[in-house]
């Protein structure tokens, strides 16, 4: 076998990032100065590199950035900050928490993200430390939500086999809490900890799993429960599908190298889906997360950020090479993948009665956001029932909500206060809409070329005018919106998606696989909602048409030959 | 006694007249006269009627002078140079005369030469609540204090400069003449006690000077000619307060990003072709129109027809009646003086009795932000005629405010930075005349008429290495903005240290990015900022002060300059107590020498202070 250099390449000097984690003291940097430099409420990029570790980067209101400029104001600068809640479980004192911290430092909203977790928005550099502290108090941590690190464990939200569910929620949780950086810094920034002084000691606490540069570049790890792939096992750098026979779980398949990020221009950067590899028993999960990323902690290329994701990795390599440098490192072979099936990766909504006799409400939130408008007060809603529920909230990958571990007894209470608050399943939106998610984008995200999740539900309005026409309005579509090809909502794995190219422009990509296991491919590029309408109204009324029984909207385009089929992400440019 | 032209050398009509004025007059009205027609039987010349009736001047009639020694000394009190350009015109009247003149500040002024001055004239004006200008204090409490030389052999004039809208109107002034008759000294000209719009009385107090001293000829050009000794400013450029430049809009911005509950404008004007230039720490003088909606109510609760023509002057110029409400007279401030002039007109009890002896605080309960469509409203004064009521009016004062650029950074453009003022009082929204006008009707391309009114009490340190501090919060920023940019384009290598606070960081912070550059390239070397609205605790400048206490004594150690510039009442006093605190924490001063340590700061220069 081919023996590759470790921490490449050699040839080419690492990127500035590389350089500023390797002399960050473990993710110290000047924080704690510029944190407190009062003239300025940004602080400066080799910071912000390091700020993404602690949970935290800055952003600013683009939608002011001129007029500020103009005023001779520097941007409105504000830090987005991200919570993280493996498998996305949290506890109602914790909802009340995030809503309380929401209106007292953020803009008063708070988004549930695509990894289950939430952000929020507008934070000022001098809130900062507030808003952190009192996530830690009410036990939630920002720690590693961003950042060259492991990111937030997603897991099935499962309402039916609540057993399973309850078993693999635990497994997720372990494997979160054996991939958390061991560094000090967040403690003694953010929680006023005792600094470490003595350098010996700084050595002490070094990251034995990270090292001192942290892995090249994010890592992201999902666990699956077949028949649904609400997570999109298939984009995480590593994927976990679990087996369950006869209602027991017996353990994982594991996939390797999936990822979304690509740049628009650059077709050496792609996103791709994760290969199975074989499988392994629950109690050997932790092992292999931990193999894995030293792996890609050994083996990532340092040099060019874009290319540093794992995917590339294994890709340049063979995964035939990856197997075998894992089986190495365990020091004992995975097993032969089981069988599986996925249907879908959309959520089910409303009420649905787990195995253990609770009840859970999936309730349908538009892109995540968790907001009071005039005629639909959701985040006070939501408020109130977090007052008198007892169970759980469950953040799912698709941005809903579900409402979990309701009793009997409290399903009464629960119900009336969805009603009072007019708290919607989606049952009357259209499918396509209940299918929908967007990433944040404009105003507040610095990559954004275009609008998401303030568009696209206006983009929903006009398609659905079409479907209704082709009386598709009832027929599931899984439809896709980002302002950037970065892939936060995952549009390569849509049925239907568009990537912001320029401000109200879009490459429109078809053929995603229901079930999230194909990527979709470029159909229309740079194109304005005028040509979205139009180039998609002839599709709609042939798929109405022409499809087969059960026949999915991404499995019809590619049959009807609009586009090709694609397995691998070295295809998707093709 | 009754005149007629039998039993007086005046003709009936004359006779008339003066059986008409005389029994009217005050007891200091009399002898103001009586003083004021011999000085002037001495000139041989009698100016245009001097409209000198609100001046309150008790003096004993100024004897004419003979043979009056040749020195001649004038002591200015100065904060914005109104006072030190009118004492430069009179120290150039009198040098002309062949007298021997020493010019002087007060702050600068060796007060053990006084006992030596056979003639002095003092010049000062008066700050909010009767308060000398700064650099006058030291000056202004020798004189009152026990070390004060007596002071028979000398002769002296006082002027005074204020604004009758203020309670302790010329009180500086009044204190100077009073205290220099106390230590002996003659009054040879009754004191004048000059309102806003100065001119036309300082020039004749001028002139009185002038004739007093036995110089006839020249006084009495001057004193006929307000024009001549109306212009204190002027340096190669014509235009001057009273022939203002209309200086080009370049630009105007709002500084307050979206959000903020304040609006403060950045004005950027041209004077190219003006011949017109500044120093740091120089003001800009600032002609505004009236609001417009104002204006039309008050032509609608008079029933007046804004379109009559009306004489605005003694010159003859004319206006609409709108026009001249919009630009020609102060129509937002109330004054003593104008209700007395209003109450002869309109017969109304109520106000004659607003106006009696002991209801002085009732009056000036009343005056507070009321303006003249209050005082139209409240007493019935609509059936008085336009050109009756309006030429009881003061004419519009310009707005001084202190340049927020650096001509040479900038080269013929003055820049502005001027907080909107709108508020709601006695049941109705007021507006700050000038900034609103800035705010609201200036576009660029507009014109706006302005002058030069040059600070000596502000200015940078010569030496360019001299360290400086500078206190300035809201607005008061502006000159060292002037400051920063001046000492950029000269490269000047001192330190830097400014004091800047606001309501919020986030839309309050103004010239953050020039500031930030600044600090950046160390041409700003430190800066602290205040923002009080930000969190529960109200934390100001002087906190911020306080709290660097330390380096703050170590630099006004190594001779820094200290510079506050912005609100009065509010904040320079607090500043000003807490640099005590400083001085006796970090100094182990007592109290008293901490103050007298200031008092010196003031007197050296090394503390300057631009407050209002």
């Amino acid at each position: 076998m081919v023996q590759y250099e470790k921490y490449p390449p050699h040839d080419r000097p690492h990127s500035d990032v590389e350089d500023i984690k390797r002399n960050s003291k473990y993710l110290r940097g000047s924080l704690e100065e510029t944190l407190r430099d009062p003239i300025t409420g940004s602080i400066p990029e080799d910071d912000n590199r390091l700020m993404k570790h602690h949970g935290s980067y800055m952003q600013d209101d683009r939608d002011l950035r001129n007029e500020r400029k103009k005023q001779k104001l520097e941007p409105a600068y504000q830090f987005m900050l991200r919570v993280r809640a493996s498998g996305g479980i949290v506890t109602p004192a914790q909802w009340l928490m995030m809503d309380d911290i929401a209106h007292k430092y953020g803009n008063g909203t708070i988004r549930l993200t695509t990894r289950q977790s939430f952000q929020l928005h507008g934070v000022l550099k001098w809130n900062l430390k507030n808003t952190i502290r009192e996530v830690n108090d009410a036990l939630l941590s920002t720690l590693a939500a961003c950042g060259d690190v492991n990111r937030n464990v997603m897991c099935n939200t499962n309402p039916d086999q609540s057993a399973v569910h309850a078993q693999v929620y635990d497994w997720a949780c372990k494997v979160s809490t054996h991939l958390d950086p061991r560094t000090r810094a967040y403690h003694e920034i953010w929680l006023d900890e005792e600094k470490i002084i003595d350098s010996r000691e700084l050595e002490a606490e070094q990251e034995p799993i990270y090292g001192a540069v942290y892995l090249p570049r994010k890592f992201k790890i999902g666990i699956a429960v077949p028949p649904s792939n609400d997570v999109d096992v298939f984009s995480q750098d590593l994927g976990f599908i679990a087996i369950v026979e006869n209602g027991t779980l017996v353990g994982f398949n594991v996939a390797v190298g999936g990822g979304m990020g690509m740049t628009h221009g650059d077709t050496a950067t792609y996103p791709q889906v994760s290969k199975v590899i074989g499988f392994i028993t629950p109690d050997q999960m932790i092992d292999v997360a931990e193999k894995v990323v030293t792996i890609q902690r050994d083996y990532g290329d340092r040099a060019v950020r874009k290319h540093a994701r794992f995917k590339y990795t294994i890709d340049d390599r063979g995964l035939d090479w990856l197997v075998s440098e894992l089986h190495e490192r365990l020091g004992w072979q995975l097993q032969e993948a089981r069988p599986y099936q996925f249907d879908h990766n959309g959520d089910r909504y409303g009420w649905v009665k787990g195995s253990n006799g609770k009840w859970l409400f999936t309730l349908f939130v538009q892109n995540g956001r968790i907001v009071d408008l005039d005629d639909y007060k959701l985040m006070t809603g939501l408020r109130e029932i977090a007052k008198v529920h007892t169970g759980d909230f469950r953040l799912t990958p698709n941005q809903n909500l579900i409402i979990g571990d309701v009793s009997s007894q409290k399903k009464k209470k629960i119900e009336s206060l969805i009603a009072q608050y007019g708290l919607t399943d989606g049952a009357h939106y259209s499918a396509l809409r209940r299918n929908s998610m967007a990433c944040v984008s404009l105003p507040t995200c610095g990559m954004a070329m275009a609008e998401a999740e303030r568009y696209l539900p206006t983009l929903i309005d006009k398609l659905e005018l079409e479907l209704d026409q082709a009386g598709l309005r009832n027929e599931d579509i899984v439809v896709r919106m980002t302002g950037c090809p970065n892939g936060c909502a995952r549009p390569m794995l849509a049925e239907l998606s568009f990537i912001g190219k320029g401000p109200g422009k879009y490459n429109m990509y078809l053929g995603g696989g229901f079930d999230g296991s194909r990527l979709n491919k470029l159909y229309r590029e740079n194109i304005g909602e005028e040509e979205i309408l139009s180039s998609l109204k002839p599709i709609f009324q042939r798929y109405a048409t022409e499809r087969t029984d059960g026949e999915h909207f991404g499995d019809f385009v590619i049959r009807a030959g609009y586009v090709e089929a694609v397995h691998d992400g070295r295809q998707f440019h093709a | 006694m009754e005149f007629q032209a039998t039993n007086s050398p005046f003709t009936g009509e004359q006779a008339e007249l003066l059986n008409r004025l005389l029994p009217g007059l005050t007891e200091t009205q009399r002898i103001w006269l009586s003083g004021y027609l011999t000085a002037s039987l001495h000139t041989g010349a009698i100016a245009a009627a001097p409209t000198v009736a609100s001046s309150a001047a008790v003096a004993e009639p100024a004897a004419p002078v003979a043979d009056v020694p040749k020195d001649v000394t004038v002591l200015f009190g100065s904060q914005t140079g109104n006072a030190q350009g009118l004492a430069k015109k009179l120290a150039q009247q009198l040098t002309a005369q062949g007298f021997d003149v020493t010019l002087s500040s007060m702050g600068d002024y060796k007060t053990n030469n006084l006992k030596k001055v056979h003639n002095l004239f003092v010049l000062a004006s008066t700050q909010g609540e009767g308060d000398p200008p700064d650099n006058a204090i030291p000056f202004y409490e020798f004189l009152h204090s026990k070390r004060a030389p007596q002071l028979a052999e000398t002769k002296f004039a006082v002027l005074g400069l204020g604004d009758t809208s203020y309670e302790f109107f010329c009180q500086t002034g009044k204190d100077f003449d009073k205290r220099l008759e106390e230590l002996g000294a003659e009054r040879i000209v009754p004191r004048a006690d000059c309102d806003v719009d100065f001119e036309e009385q300082a020039g004749e107090w001028i002139g009185q000077v002038l004739s007093a001293l036995g110089e006839a000829s020249a006084a009495a050009s001057v004193a006929a000619s307000p024009t001549a000794t109306a212009s204190v400013n002027e340096e190669a450029s014509p235009y001057s307060r009273t022939n203002p430049f209309p200086a080009e809009v370049l630009e105007n911005l709002n500084l307050n990003g979206r959000g903020s509950d304040q609006e403060t404008r950045h004005v950027e004007l041209s004077l190219e072709g003006s011949g017109l230039s500044y120093e740091p720490g120089d003001s800009l003088g600032v002609y505004p129109q009236n609001h417009p909606q104002l204006v039309e109510d008050i032509l609608q609760a008079t029933g007046w027809n804004g379109d009559e023509t009306i004489t605005l002057n003694k010159n003859g110029d004319t206006a609409s009646v709108r026009d001249a409400l919009l630009h020609h007279y102060e129509i937002t401030v109330l004054t003593k003086p104008l209700l007395e002039k209003v109450a002869g007109l309109a017969d109304h009890e109520q106000l004659d009795a607003l106006l009696e002896e002991g209801r002085a605080q009732d009056l000036r309960a009343y005056l507070q932000g009321r303006d003249l469509l209050d005082l139209i409203q409240d007493y019935g004064l609509g059936s008085i005629p336009a050109d009756e009521l309006l030429s009881l009016l003061r004419k519009i004062p310009a707005r001084l405010y202190s340049i927020s650029s650096s001509f040479k950074a900038s080269p013929d453009e003055v820049h502005l930075t001027v907080r909107k003022v709108a508020y709601e009082q006695h049941g109705r929204q007021r507006y700050g005349v000038c900034s609103v006008h800035l705010a609201e009707r200036l576009e660029a391309g507009d014109t706006l008429p302005v002058y030069i009114q040059h600070n000596d009490n502000f200015k940078l340190p010569q030496d360019a290495s001299t360290p400086i501090i500078m206190i300035g919060p809201g607005t008061g920023v502006a000159p060292f903005r002037s400051f920063i940019a001046e000492r950029e384009e000269t490269g000047a290598e001192g330190k830097s240290w400014l004091f800047f606070g606001d309501r919020r960081f986030a839309t309050d912070f103004l010239y953050q990015t020039e500031w930030q550059r600044w600090l950046k390239d160390g041409v700003l070397t430190r800066m602290d900022v205040a923002f009080s609205r930000d969190s529960d605790k109200k934390v100001y400048v002087q906190h911020r002060m306080l709290e660097r206490s330390r380096e703050l004594y170590e630099w006004i150690q190594e001779g820094a300059v200290l510079y506050v510039c912005g609100d009065e009442k509010h904040m320079a006093n607090d500043v000003h107590l807490t640099l005590e605190q400083i001085l006796i924490q970090e100094g182990k001063l007592s109290q008293e020498a901490a103050a007298e340590y200031l008092s010196t700061m003031l007197q050296q220069k090394r503390y300057q202070r631009d407050v209002y």
